[in-house]
């Protein structure tokens, strides 16, 4: 056995138990704020087990994408709407988690049995180790070209809607005859339209 | 006394390292009731399939890695999900001033 590889396992069994308890950590702690700075650490462990299968560009991506982009997109988003609420309690709210723990693990015993129990084609064919990025490269230019492309309009039309979404609708001049909007007006719809009648 | 290590990690172990994410995140998906909470719960699910594919990838498709390309798909799809999903939920909290799941219920009934 090289020092190559026993230090590659351990590093696998130290990424996957940060993602494993991480993972529960996002789900199970009270805090948001701390799930979602967990959540960033899971991402940067997944990316280090890309990184365990030679997968170079990929990991870059992922701590690109999901370290920079999502999980700060999420931080700003807690910024946004935390506030302090004590939650009504639900009836049955420990059956519910009983169950969906049980749903949840009959869904892992399943998945495990797949794994262990398909006759895997292995060892497949040598990896291409460190020309990983370039066969992405010829992949992403040759046989997925429409699926690329239709990427950067999806993510035009994510980023669009988003805004839409995410903007409020609030002139200060009228649109049709361009005199200054009636001020009650604007400060009525900052109210919220669609509160529940029992409050 | 030398504690014996497997010389290669084995396809299983990332297969159920995908498995035991996957299921965290059905389970938090279920059980939050934090809207943001939610979110982050489809993106463990998301990172779990990542993570199969690039096993899947490293291992019996080493040549033409068609499973790095699908998960940069999938990262590409994630991102472009979380920015509308919080979108939504803005619009959300700044209709309902709550993000609790279970009053998200315009459409229930």
């Amino acid at each position: 056995m090289t020092i190559a590889s026993s230090t590659q396992f351990i590093c696998f069994v130290v990424l996957s138990a940060v993602v494993a308890i991480g993972a529960l950590g996002v789900v199970l702690l009270p805090s948001i704020v701390y799930s979602a700075f967990l959540l960033g650490g899971v991402f940067l462990s997944v990316a280090g087990l890309y990184l365990l299968l030679n997968a170079s560009f990929v990991a870059a991506a992922q701590i690109l994408v999901y370290v920079g982009a999502v999980n700060v997109l999420i931080l700003f988003a807690i910024m946004l709407v935390n506030k302090k609420e004590d939650l009504a309690a639900i009836p049955g709210l420990a059956v519910r988690r009983l169950l969906s723990g049980a749903v949840c693990g009959g869904l892992f015993v399943l998945l495990l049995r797949v794994a262990f129990t398909t006759p895997w084609a292995l060892p497949g064919p040598t990896p291409i180790g460190e020309e990983a990025t370039i066969r992405i490269g010829e992949h992403l230019f040759s046989d997925y070209l429409l699926p690329f492309e239709l990427a950067s309009v999806l993510l035009l039309m994510a980023m669009i809607g988003a805004i839409v979404l995410a903007r409020r609708d609030v002139y200060s001049s009228d649109v049709v005859t361009g005199e200054p909007a009636d001020q009650g007006l604007i400060e009525k719809s900052r109210t919220p339209l669609l509160l529940e009648k029992t409050n | 006394m030398t504690i014996e290590l497997p010389t290669t990690v084995p396809l299983q172990a990332y297969l159920a390292l995908a498995a035991i994410l996957f299921c965290t995140g059905v389970w938090g998906l279920i059980n939050s009731r934090n809207a943001v909470r939610v979110l982050m719960s489809i993106e463990l699910m998301l990172n779990a399939v990542n993570i199969n594919l690039m096993a899947f990838s490293s291992y019996l498709d080493g040549q033409l890695i068609r499973g790095q390309v699908f998960a940069i798909f999938v990262i590409t799809v994630a991102a472009a999900e979380a920015a509308v999903g919080l979108a939504i939920l803005l619009s959300l909290y700044r209709n309902r001033e709550t993000v609790d799941m279970e009053r998200f219920n315009l459409l229930r009934w």
